[in-house]
């Protein structure tokens, strides 16, 4: 269990932790979501004991990052956000080094890594630092969870992984979530939300939303149209000047138009876009998605400031 | 204006690192107007392959002719003739804003009173005015993002690349991004971008998929996502990697 | 201990899969000593030299048929007055003068004991010191094989003077200086890099966030490098002895305690550096501004420290290596033991501590 309470950062001017409080149940997996620079990477660091927090406190298992650091490193698996293994070393040379360091053995957890071991253990004498980004991944990975961590922390392990890998990736962390470890792991990429129990959007240090994927859809406050349309970009200058449009944004070859609550029905808007001479247009009431949620919560605080 | 007036022709690339290829046979044509997009996981080759087009790098083998140049022999008059943003920021951290400008336009030889005028222009529409002398370093990842782009283009150049120019950029600086691509698309410049993101690969006109230096897929998102008979990219990526 | 043990396996991986580590590691030192080897010595062949013989008798007169025979002198003067002396060097007409002092034969046999004053041209100080070696190696073997059958072997006491460079500034001395260089680039430039280039990697990250104790992951940097320094110097002994004949003179093992306490040091300082620069790069400017350049210019390995200017000299007796050149300098070459060098180490030994106490210290547990 993580527990977070009014954590605080700053690196000069800069706050990159606003009173953050958070709390990651056991065995739960959860995502912290959330552009470059929002502050993901400073909680994480904090969170592994790697930085010490202007203010607020952090338990994880309740130990005290700051106090109880040596345990909280016993405890935890941790894979940067960059690739942080020994490129001249071979794949099994790194999983055995980082075994030791932790005082255990390849074959005592082996259990634990199988699945994800399995798949690269064919290049298990290739040097990693000529693998692939997926079998790096997996490999820091393995690393990471060699000495069976009860709290696995992963900084944008995803990040510039190629799709196929990506999915793979997270099904992993769903059979470790199931064998109860406890996973926080930070993604640019909005679509990998819906992959996590609960999530939290992270924008310039503060936490704009904590809830579950579902909730946080279905909570959507304002109305969202799915606008298609042959030309995208003006169109979507016509919907900006719609009355009570909060936004237009792009979605692939989807224009999705935010609308104040119960103002307009699908039939108003093409009435709109039919006096503004665009005629091949279908328009249908949409879900939300994680990112249109980030989007409105980004207006929000923005309008806030 | 999409034509089919080709300005980059590529035949046969092959990058070659010692054993490991890089780009294995690559060809294909982007034609004047249109955003291309080469999609793929890092390590796929897409830097490798902005790289020699932009004539930063030198190809094992292969035909290739950008903006009407040869690779080999005309590296200098393509150099004049694009526009190169690269993932990581390109711009210098302890320069403003206002010297940083200076510096690319003198680079690109550009006469100083359309320097003066198209900067005026440009930091208008960034909003960015009364940010002129703040040094870089002092600007949130999107400002910089996108003020790297509007550098990369103040020549006017025939075609820029863009090598993932929007990695780890929030929603909305990423879609502010995608316009100022637009807009620079209305003015007639060529755009070759790569990027991660699958829904950003249906803002393009053509992608090509890559994968282990090979291109394994080229055409419309339109296309692709019909011939795989999925429902976006993500799912067109998948099936053809599976 | 186990943790240890595969800390160290991977730091030798580490070196011996990088082609420039090794380069760096062997062929540098070798390539130095080679270089000042050649630039500063000159082969001892035909030299000419003058000899002032005040005895004549059966012993002196062979001990010069035995110099002039063995190839490598040449007798050019038979000078009549000392006045002279000066003349002959200055003209360059001789390199060195022989001076048997009267009753040579009577005072070698009766006492055990008999001197020869060998006088040479020091403005070129290490081909001075080599003629004077050769001189001396055959005088000492002339007695040796004179006086096989006898109990007690008398000996020659050889007194040398050198003209015009009277202190043999440079001569030889290149060898104790070159092993305080290559100790400070090996020992303490490749730590200060091996460690920053964790940081590089950000597998330190990972190696913070591990268990391992900040002394365990600096113990685990610098043993390797701890042994490969004591062969690197091991090495330029052993080729001046045998290449350049730099003779070591004094104790061997108190010469390899020093160099010991030196590395010690000079690892001290690698991780010093390393605490400061957070690249590979930077931590490669630290070296060679902070160590390579004083430890070359400042440290008397070149110009010697007496004739700098003051505020140089203070600084200069900040470096450690001014403090271990003149140790090894007394060590080898002129057989000093511990009761001429005892505040040298002493300055050594607090140098060390002090290194490697800010190291611990500011070796930090955390990222920032």
């Amino acid at each position: 269990m993580i527990e977070v309470k009014d954590l605080h950062k700053q690196y000069g001017d800069i706050v990159a932790l606003d009173k953050v409080s958070l709390t990651v149940g056991r065995g739960e997996l959860f995502g912290l979501i959330g552009p470059d620079g929002a502050g993901k990477t400073s909680l994480m660091r904090i969170l592994m004991s790697l930085l010490l927090p202007d203010g607020g406190t952090a338990t994880m298992n309740e130990l005290d990052v700051v106090k109880d650091y040596k345990e909280v490193r016993l405890i935890t698996g941790y894979m940067p956000g960059r690739f942080s293994l020994y490129p001249d070393l071979t794949v099994e040379e790194n999983l055995k080094f980082f075994a030791t360091v932790f005082g255990t053995t390849i074959q005592e957890n082996y259990y634990l890594i199988k699945d994800i071991y399995q798949q690269i253990e064919p290049f298990k004498n290739r040097r990693a630092g000529k693998l692939s980004g997926g079998m790096k991944q997996k490999l820091a990975l393995s690393c990471a969870l060699i000495h069976k961590p009860e709290i696995l922390i992963l900084d944008e392990p995803t990040t510039g992984v190629d799709a196929v890998s990506r999915k793979e990736f997270w099904e992993m962390l769903k059979r470790l979530k199931s064998m109860g470890i406890t996973i926080l792991v930070s993604t640019p990429y909005m679509d990998e939300a819906s992959m996590c129990d609960r999530i939290a959007l992270i924008q310039q240090g503060r936490l704009m939303s904590v809830a579950t994927p579902h909730e946080m859809i279905e909570s959507f406050p304002e109305d969202l149209w799915a606008v298609h349309t042959r030309k995208i970009y003006e169109t979507s200058k016509h919907l900006e000047k719609l009355s009570s449009t909060l936004s237009v944004n792009s979605f692939g070859q989807v224009l999705h138009l935010v609308t104040s609550k119960g103002v307009h029905s699908a039939e108003s808007i093409q009435k709109y876009l039919l006096e503004k001479g665009e005629l091949e247009i279908t328009i249908e009431p949409s879900s939300a998605t994680i990112e249109d949620v980030f989007i409105l919560l980004m207006n929000h605080h923005k309008h806030l400031k | 204006m999409i034509t089919t007036e080709p300005v980059i022709t590529v035949k046969n690339m092959v990058k070659k690192f010692g054993n490991f290829v890089a780009n294995d046979n690559l060809n294909f044509e982007v034609y004047k107007g249109e955003i291309f997009g080469f999609i793929g996981a890092n390590g796929a080759g897409k830097t490798t392959a902005i790289r020699i087009l932009c004539g930063l790098s030198t190809p094992t083998s292969g035909e290739m002719k950008v903006g009407g140049f040869d690779i080999y022999r005309q590296t200098e008059k393509i150099k004049q003739n694009i526009g190169y943003m690269s993932q990581k920021f390109s711009l210098y951290e302890d320069l403003t804003i206002n010297e940083n400008i200076r510096f690319y336009g003198g680079i690109y030889g550009m006469k100083i009173a359309d320097r003066k005028v198209r900067t005026e222009k440009m930091l208008e529409r960034l909003e960015l005015t009364e940010y002129r002398n703040r040094k870089i370093g002092d600007l949130p990842l999107g400002w910089k993002q996108k003020l790297a782009f509007s550098i990369a283009i103040l020549h006017n150049p025939k075609i820029v690349f863009l090598d993932e120019p929007t990695g780890g950029v929030d929603p909305i600086t990423r879609r502010q991004f995608w316009n100022l691509i637009y807009e620079a698309v209305e003015q007639g410049i060529t755009v070759f971008v790569t990027t991660h993101y699958m829904d950003e690969a249906e803002y393009c006109d053509r992608v090509s998929i890559m994968a282990e230096g090979r291109i394994v897929a080229l055409d419309t998102p339109e296309r692709l996502k019909k011939q795989y008979s999925a429902n976006n990219m993500d799912e067109v990526f998948l099936k053809i990697a599976r | 201990m186990n943790r240890f043990l595969a800390f160290l396996r991977k730091e030798f991986y580490h070196i011996f899969r990088d082609p420039r580590t090794l380069v760096i590691l062997f062929g540098i030192p070798i390539a130095q000593l080679l270089l000042f080897g050649f630039v500063l010595t000159n082969e001892v062949r035909n030299v000419k030299i003058a000899v002032v013989d005040h005895s004549k008798d059966y012993l002196s007169i062979r001990l010069t048929e035995r110099l002039l025979s063995s190839g490598f002198f040449q007798l050019a003067a038979l000078p009549k007055s000392e006045s002279e002396y000066e003349g002959l060097f200055r003209s360059s007409k001789v390199k060195e003068i022989v001076v048997f002092e009267p009753d040579f034969a009577r005072k070698l046999i009766k006492e055990g004991k008999a001197g020869i004053q060998v006088i040479a041209d020091a403005s070129e100080p290490n081909a001075a010191q080599l003629v004077v070696n050769y001189t001396t190696a055959i005088a000492n073997g002339f007695v040796k094989d004179e006086f096989t059958k006898d109990q007690k072997v008398p000996g020659i006491n050889i007194k040398v003077r050198m003209l015009f460079n009277e202190d043999m500034r440079d001569a030889y001395n290149f060898i104790p200086g070159l092993i305080a260089v290559i100790l400070m680039l090996i020992s303490a430039m490749m730590t200060a890099i091996t460690i920053t280039r964790e940081k590089e990697t950000g597998t330190m990250e990972i190696l913070l966030a591990s268990p391992l104790k900040p002394i365990q992951i600096i113990l685990g940097k610098v043993v390797p490098y701890l042994i490969l320094s004591i062969i690197n110097a091991l090495v330029v002994l052993l080729l001046g002895y045998f290449v350049f004949e730099v003779p070591i003179i004094g104790n061997l093992a108190l010469l390899l305690g020093e160099i010991l306490l030196f590395i010690f040091l000079a690892l001290s300082l690698g991780i010093l550096i390393s605490t400061f620069a957070n690249s590979q790069l930077t931590a490669l400017a630290m070296s060679g501004f902070v160590l390579m350049l004083p430890s070359i210019l400042l440290s008397g390995f070149i110009f010697p420290v007496k004739n700098m200017p003051v505020p140089l000299q203070i600084v200069a007796n900040l470096m450690p290596p001014r403090w271990f050149i003149e140790i090894n300098r007394t060590v080898m070459l002129k057989g000093g033991g511990i009761e001429t060098i005892w505040p040298n180490t002493v300055i050594l030994l607090g140098m060390s501590v002090i290194f490697i106490l800010i190291s611990i210290r500011k070796f930090k547990i955390r990222l920032q």
